[in-house]
């Protein structure tokens, strides 16, 4: 146990490792692969090891930590006569995300080691911006293509590194403003990392159309932190979440549709969830973001950046939760979500698609869980996501892996290495895969009592029916039935029965970098859950203290309730799981092609056509706004048009001074003009010279006697 | 009116007729020879300042000299024997309107001054103009300098006159 | 006893006349005949003046006697000038010698 001064400065700690590695790498180390890896995966290790400092060897030990959690703040912004402050804040709820968060960014890190095929020969003709390709290499007479290392293998350690920065960022800050800052700095990554492979048009688009669709949900946000910064002058969590500032809250309206100032922010800030949490109608940019290598998958897609979105939720919680219209509105997103992504993933053949469905799905039960004011099922299960979801990504990354060695070894490139129907029978050619795939993919399913999906799932269940939440219940069992479906669907396609192509026939296991972060993964994908035994279980409640619900409700100021036991919900969890399982076993242990897949709807495989909506909505009209009013018309007319006036106006002033000034005038009137004059002066001054020296003599007296009469009148003479 | 009077006034005006017969006579020899005249008239005016070596000094350069050389000049410059023509030019008028005014003004400016009256004071005896003349020209704390100067002068004067009218053939 | 002024009324009147035949007479020669007579009504002035102030300074006769010397030397030079204009140019009316004309 460390102490509270200690656990505060390393709090403040947590976030820099990554950062600084990501500024070393690129402005140093760039070209040095062992360089850039070992100072990402030491900056991992480090934000990990003061992470768990923070949370296992502090927090987690203390009672009623909910009231006395690690704050600390600068002033950092001046505003007038006070200051706006930021800083840290590790209560229960924090603690536990940044218990998993540490774990997942550290498997994330190692495993990319080995994803980017550290240690192997460069590729043929691997280009910087193309995934690798493969390199020919000689052994015992005759070559081979093998593997080939990742050409920009260090500026994927940067980028994670800057990723990592943002997530620790969000989950350590104490206000909405540093949240933000973390939740920007992650979109952004978001877009380096889905465009990673940025001469793959197709990966550009991805990476351009996850920005967009988040940056939606980011305006929004926005507003509802200017909105609330407006009502409250303050930011800080601990500040909002008082009883004072809640009751204003609560109180004042808003002045849109009957909403409460509270309700408007909570509905402002959870669009801006809906987007980064890839929430319909959102949700279209998760599933092309796996365009991305599989460790980014992982990273953003599972376990932390669409996790920060319901973290955020999470977090105002107190605030979303005082007006009842917009915490209805969040439930029926989430649950629409869950059951519309889970009906999409049936008909997925591309082994990533159906994880990112069933992202999208599981992040709908967390948001719809939330909606019902289920705050610790909602915690737990993202916590347990986060780790179920990230293993089975990391093991997709390796059969990914496993079919791409096929593949180069049958020299055969149409071959699509994520494609389920090209795989099967892997079990006995990559075992760690399989089991640890095997583990997720259960707990993914709720698979009952050993795996911790099963207690998060089954929290949130009890949770609805013990409150009354009927069409959320009904919809989310319907749901969890479609999960453990596709889930089993998609391993007896890729692991159980016969290879099906010779690419699936040549595949290995991958080596330890990779495997060792999916042991690890699994490790928590089973015993996490048993740290939230709810009490009143039948036979294993009870041994265990529900430690989970102690510790995560003292966040709130007041404990939420524990839920009445009833069987129902125990009931249908374990038969929509067991059931889903079965099912999916039964129907694809035959199946070989897609044509035999029953499943393989038009509407189903097209995500019903969101894609194509949106584009007719959305984007062909901003296209033709940008091309034609902006660019044509704007542009080019209006503003080059002023401009083109300028320039001929300025000649015509020009011309004008010159023709009707600077000539008449000042050339001929007063240059000419007194050439002239003087000419003519001259002349006519010249008949004094008439040469005759009488005259010049008259002259002369002329002037004698008027000089003296002038003297003499003047009496100067 | 004393003698004197009567004497300087005749001697004047007779002077100031001459003069005018100068400067109005057609033919030119007669002008010089008029121009003799006045100068005669001047001498004795000179002598009735009693300025006497000026008298005779006017009679010998200005009469013996200068006449002369008018006479030989207006001789050397005729096309005919007698001139024909007016003698006064197209301006005449003005130049005696001007003398007129000149000789007004010059009344004029005599009418202020208070020693228009003045009686010469009488000679002290034993006053010989001539030597005290004499010394003031050559001595050095007279008026030596303007005395040597006058004679460069006239041999400048000299020297030039004859380059000028040098009939080179 | 004659007053200072009539001298000075004649020799101013003897300058006027002689004034006069400078500006108004067409012969070069009889414009030097005026100027010997502005020159001689010079004489007359200075002469009066020495006689009409103090007797003992004599600079009234030096300075006629300069004047002297220089109508000699001026007329001489001036005469000689109008014969060799008279050679040239084969006239000596003054208001055909206008060569410096514009």
């Amino acid at each position: 146990m460390i102490h509270e001064e200690t656990a505060k400065l390393l709090t403040w700690l947590i976030p820099l490792p990554p950062v600084l590695a990501f500024a070393l790498i690129l402005l140093f180390t760039n070209r040095n692969k062992w360089l850039s890896h070992t100072l990402a995966i030491g900056a991992a290790l480090l934000s990990w090891l003061t992470s768990m400092l923070v949370t296992v060897f502090f927090a987690f030990r203390i009672e009623h930590f909910g009231d006395h959690p690690i704050e600390d703040s600068i002033n950092w912004l001046p505003l007038g006569d006070s200051w706006f402050r930021v800083g840290v804040l590790i209560d229960p709820l924090s603690a536990l995300v940044l218990f998993f968060v540490a774990w997942t960014v550290l498997a994330i890190f190692v495993y990319s080691v080995g994803y980017h095929n550290y240690g192997q020969p460069e590729g043929d003709h691997d280009h910087k911006g193309l995934p690798p390709h493969g390199a020919t290499v000689e052994e015992h007479g005759h070559k081979h293509v093998v593997p080939s290392v990742e050409p920009m293998y260090a500026r994927f350690f940067a980028f994670i590194g800057l990723f990592a920065f943002g997530m620790f960022t969000l989950v350590v800050s104490d206000n909405l403003l540093t949240l933000f800052v973390g939740w920007e700095i992650m979109g952004l990554c978001s877009y380096l990392l889905i465009g990673f492979w940025y001469a793959k048009p197709s990966a550009r688009d991805a990476a351009v159309k996850a920005f967009m669709t988040t940056r939606v949900g980011d305006v929004f946000m926005l507003l509802g932190i200017a909105y609330l910064y407006s009502v409250t002058s303050t930011l800080s969590f601990r500040t909002i979440f008082t009883e004072s500032v809640l009751h204003t809250l609560a109180t004042v309206p808003s002045g849109f549709l009957g909403f409460s100032a509270a309700g408007l922010i909570g509905l402002l800030l959870f669009i801006g969830t809906v987007g980064k949490s890839a929430q319909f109608p959102l949700h279209v940019w998760l599933p092309d973001a796996m365009e991305g290598p599989t460790p980014v998958s992982a990273m953003i897609h599972a376990a932390t950046m669409v996790s920060a979105g319901v973290y955020a939720v999470i977090r105002m919680f107190p605030l979303i939760s005082l007006d009842e219209k917009t915490m209805t509105i969040v439930a029926f997103i989430g649950a629409f979500t869950a059951i519309f992504a889970a009906t999409i993933a049936v008909a997925q053949n591309d082994i990533k698609r159906v994880l990112a469905y069933s992202t999208i799905s599981q992040l709908g039960f967390m948001i719809a869980a939330l909606g019902i004011h289920a705050y610790i099922a909602a915690v737990f299960h993202l916590i347990t996501h986060a780790f179920f979801k990230a293993l089975l990504f990391l093991g997709s990354g390796s059969v990914i892996h496993g079919m791409e060695h096929g593949v180069l070894h049958t020299g055969n490139h149409n071959v699509d290495p994520q494609d389920m129907f090209n795989m099967g029978g892997l079990k006995n050619k990559m075992p760690i895969t399989f089991w640890t795939f095997l583990i997720g993919g259960f707990a993914l399913s709720g698979f009952p009592l050993v795996t911790a999906g099963f207690w998060s799932k089954d929290e949130i269940f009890a949770d609805a029916f013990g409150n009354g939440h009927w069409t959320v219940f009904i919809t989310l069992a319907v749901a969890a039935f479609l999960t453990a479906f596709y889930t089993m669907r998609q391993i007896t396609l890729t692991f159980l029965g016969e290879p099906r192509t010779k690419e699936a026939e040549h595949a290995q296991e991958t080596p330890w970098t990779m495997t060792l972060p999916l042991v690890i993964l699994s490790i928590f994908a089973i015993g996490y859950g048993w740290v939230g035994i709810p009490e009143h279980f039948p036979v294993l409640g009870g041994l265990v203290p529900n430690w989970l619900h102690e510790f995560v409700g003292g966040t709130l100021v007041e404990h939420p309730e524990v839920v009445e036991f009833s069987w129902t919900p125990l009931l249908t969890s374990f038969v929509v799981a067991l059931g889903g399982l079965a099912l999916g076993y039964f129907m694809y242990r035959d199946v070989n092609l897609p044509a035999e897949d029953k499943l393989q709807i038009g509407f189903l495989k097209n995500k019903y056509y969101f894609d194509e909506i949106y584009d007719t909505i959305f984007v062909k009209p901003a296209f033709w706004f940008a091309e034609k009013f902006v660019y044509q018309f704007l542009d080019k007319g209006v503003i080059d048009g002023i401009l083109h006036l300028f320039g001929p106006a300025t000649n015509e002033i020009g011309a004008g001074i010159r023709n009707y000034f600077d000539l008449p005038i000042i050339n001929r009137f007063i240059g000419d003009g007194s050439a002239d004059a003087t000419y003519w002066f001259g002349g006519k001054l010249r008949a004094i010279q008439t040469g005759r020296i009488q005259q010049y003599l008259m002259l002369t007296l002329i002037i004698f006697i008027a000089i003296g009469i002038v003297l003499y009148f003047f009496k100067l003479a | 009116m004393t003698g004197e009077k009567i004497t300087f006034l005749v001697v004047a005006v007779l002077t100031l007729v001459f003069a005018l017969r100068v400067v109005t006579t057609g033919n030119l020899v007669h002008a010089a020879l008029w121009l003799v005249a006045t100068l005669s008239g001047i001498a004795v005016v000179f002598a009735l300042l009693q300025a006497n070596f000026l008298a005779v000094v006017q009679v010998v350069v200005y009469i013996g000299a200068i006449a002369i050389l008018f006479i030989f000049a207006v001789m050397l410059t005729r096309k005919e024997m007698r001139d024909r023509g007016p003698q006064l030019n197209q301006n005449w008028w003005f130049g005696a309107l001007l003398a007129v005014m000149t000789f007004g003004g010059l009344f004029a400016l005599l009418q202020g001054w208070n020693g228009l009256s003045n009686t010469p004071a009488a000679i002290p005896s034993g006053f010989d103009a001539v030597s005290v003349l004499g010394n003031a020209l050559v001595s050095p704390d007279a008026y030596v300098l303007p005395f040597e100067v006058a004679s460069v002068l006239l041999v400048a004067a000299l020297v030039g006159a004859v380059y000028v009218a040098f009939n080179q053939k | 006893m004659v007053p200072l002024s009539w001298y000075l009324i004649f020799s101013a009147a003897l300058f006027s006349i002689g004034l006069f035949g400078v500006l108004s007479r067409r012969n070069a020669v009889a414009i030097l005949l005026g100027i010997e007579l502005m020159l001689n009504s010079v004489n007359v002035n200075l002469a009066a003046f020495w006689r009409y102030g103090d007797v003992m300074d004599i600079a009234g006769q030096v300075f006629a006697i300069i004047v002297f010397a220089v109508a000699a030397a001026e007329v001489s030079v001036g005469l000689a000038l109008v014969i060799s204009v008279y050679r040239r140019r084969n006239t000596v009316i003054a208001d055909d010698l206008n060569m410096l004309k514009w």
